[in-house]
């Protein structure tokens, strides 16, 4: 067993950047992740034989092209923010994946649009899933509903990054970030991962030729061997790496669905939905992108609905609906701005409005 | 001179112990790529490009230098300079640099950009770069235009200058002054050589030379941002002739940005 601790959400993703043997983290101060450059400032120069950079840059936009520097000098990488120093990082994100550059990227979501609220949202779903900057182009994005999960994605996201040589994001929200939780965490890695990068730039020595990272092919016959090049990737991303948590799904009438703290809340309303008598099961995709498509299509024929409930104003049940297909009947509850409901605001939603449809 | 003098002294020449084959072949550095420059004729950029890979060739860096290409006319530098090269997004190669230099702080690591990315859109990377004292040469062409995207005004253009984006000349009232960026970086506390220098003619080619090389040693002491600017020309936007930019350099921007140290290391000043 690990070393067992109480941790915040965002100091344990911190610790466990250096545990995973993170080679760089560029950072910029934004409530609700502050605690995570604070927490390496502070930590990393205790540890011996750690050598792990950690710099506070002048902005997000510079934070994200020292990531693409480091990561495409072959180390490993990271940088976090919340939701309005992540818009600002978009353009970065789009080059990082053309230039197909493994890097993490941790968004601590809070409610938008604008600067909004400091307070915990799932807003930036869309963002993190559908590319976020300009082209065709995917993040990994792994969903975390707990302490412990902070932890153990970072080591799962440089892997996974490492493995596709694609940048991953951790999509999170100001509550996981703030919330005390018990966490294992693993041993300190001895490497920064064990997959070679010979494509890395590190100075050309004689026995290779010159190593270039760029996104730039003008010629349009190259860009599209490029783009399917990625998107080809991105497929064997979503054949292989899909991830998710079921509860009590087995005989479930009706599935609930959430990521992140949702999916906690939601896990709440099955329980004390089932005291009521109702057959609810949950799903919670772990992976937003790749999104559990076969799963969500292969359970809509033997269910009687879906309600899909998320801090936002309806993002991830678009993928929701594309999956069923129309098979099953697919209703989404949520709130924004900062507010969580409670289990006994979304059962009673469920209950007066969500059964009625029936 | 009549033609017969001439070839006199073209034969005695040749008959001269120096004009042994080696000494005649003005051959292209090693660190230099085979490919033809897209550069237009007359275009600062090319010599830029050979003043630097000479500098690397001969200093036997090759292997631990790595380059930084920014957006605009030389966003394709990578193609030409046989060191390992990162592209970066439009203004941002100075963090791109940070990020390489502080995960391998044993390499040497330039960036080669151009007014516009380095003087507008990349002015808060170029600044805090500067003043964080990155080990790092920047090398910063001012053309005072926007060459790639076809002429427009840029952050160094001359007041009265005509661009298609201030086609009746510059107006500071309305567009602001130029920006002497150069300036403005020497008086961090991060620079550790901050130098201007023009390629419009042999002389101050040859002094370009000689800036770029200390650049490229002095970054080695790992003291700090050495930081070069070439006023240089671009025939094709400001619609003249090579021989007609380079005299608009000598005659207009050289005025205005005088060339020569602006900071010199403490050692060397004394």
């Amino acid at each position: 067993m690990g070393e067992l601790r109480l941790m915040k959400g965002n100091e344990a993703l911190a610790e466990a950047a250096i545990r995973s043997g993170c080679d760089a983290y560029f950072g910029y101060p934004i409530t609700p992740q502050s605690e995570v450059l604070e927490y390496l400032a502070r930590e990393v120069p205790k540890r011996e034989n750690i050598n792990m950079v950690v710099l506070q840059a002048e902005s997000e936009i510079a934070s994200i092209n020292m990531i693409y520097g480091a990561a495409g000098a072959g180390k490993r990488a990271m940088t976090s923010s919340s939701s309005p120093g992540i818009s600002l990082m978009q353009e970065g994100l789009s080059y990082i994946a053309a230039a197909e550059l493994p890097c993490l990227v941790v968004n601590v979501n809070r409610g938008g649009p604008g600067l909004g609220t400091i307070q915990p949202a799932q807003s930036d779903y869309f963002q993190a899933t559908k590319g976020g900057g300009h082209g065709d182009y995917k993040l990994i994005v792994l969903a975390p509903s707990s302490v412990q999960e902070m932890a153990d994605f970072v080591r799962l996201g440089f892997d996974l990054a490492d493995k596709y040589r694609n940048p991953v994001m951790i999509l999170t929200d100001g509550a996981i970030g703030q919330m005390i939780e018990k966490v294992e965490l693993f041993e300190q890695q001895p490497t920064s991962g064990t997959i070679p990068k010979p494509w890395a730039t590190t100075g050309k020595t004689k026995d290779r030729e010159r190593n270039i990272i760029t996104s730039l092919h003008i010629d349009p016959k190259e860009m599209e061997k490029i783009n399917l090049r990625l998107q080809a990737k991105y497929r064997e991303i979503e054949e292989k790496e899909v991830r998710y948590e079921l509860f009590k799904t087995e005989d479930a009438d009706y599935i609930l669905t959430g990521y992140g703290l949702s999916a906690r809340i939601c896990k709440k309303v099955v329980e004390i939905g089932r005291e009521k008598g109702y057959k609810l099961g949950l799903i919670r995709p772990i992976t937003l992108f790749p999104f559990p498509k076969k799963l969500f299509a292969d359970i809509a024929t033997r269910i009687k609905g879906i309600l899909d409930v998320e801090l936002n104003a309806g993002q991830m049940v678009e993928d929701v609906k594309l999956s069923v297909d129309g098979r099953v009947r697919v209703e989404f509850y949520g709130r924004m701005g900062g507010i969580i409901p409670t289990p006994e605001e979304v059962l009673e939603y469920f209950e007066n409005t969500f059964l009625k449809g029936d | 001179m009549s033609e017969t003098i001439i070839k006199r002294e073209e034969q005695e020449f040749l008959e001269e112990e120096i004009c042994v084959a080696e000494n005649l072949v003005y051959s292209r550095p090693k660190t230099l790529t085979d490919l033809d420059l897209h550069y237009c004729p007359g275009c600062g950029h090319g010599v830029v490009h050979r003043l630097m890979m000479e500098v690397i060739e001969e200093l036997d860096i090759q292997e631990k230098t790595i380059g930084v290409a920014p957006v605009g006319c030389s966003v394709f530098a990578y193609q030409y300079m046989d060191v390992d090269m990162q592209e970066a997004a439009h203004g941002r190669a100075t963090a791109v640099a940070t990020g390489i230099k502080r995960v391998l702080p044993d390499r040497i690591v330039f960036t080669y950009q151009g007014d516009g990315d380095l003087a507008a859109i990349g002015t808060a990377e170029t600044l805090h770069t500067c003043n964080r004292g990155e080990s790092i040469v920047i090398i910063f062409i001012n053309n005072a235009i926007y060459g790639m995207t076809s002429g427009q005004m840029a952050p160094t253009t001359v007041p009265g200058m005509v661009t298609t984006t201030s086609p009746y000349g510059r107006d500071v009232k309305l567009t602001g002054y130029p920006l002497k960026i150069t300036e403005l970086v020497a008086q961090l506390p991060g620079t550790y050589f901050v130098t201007r220098q023009a390629v419009n003619n042999p002389s101050n080619v040859r002094k370009a030379k000689k800036a770029i090389r200390k650049a490229f040693e002095y970054v080695q002491l790992n003291r700090g941002t050495c930081f070069v600017e070439i006023v240089s020309n671009c025939p094709s936007n400001w619609k003249m002739t090579p021989v007609e930019a380079n005299k608009y350099v000598e005659e207009v921007l050289i005025p205005f940005y005088p060339l020569g140290d602006i900071k010199v290391p403490q050692e060397e000043s004394k």
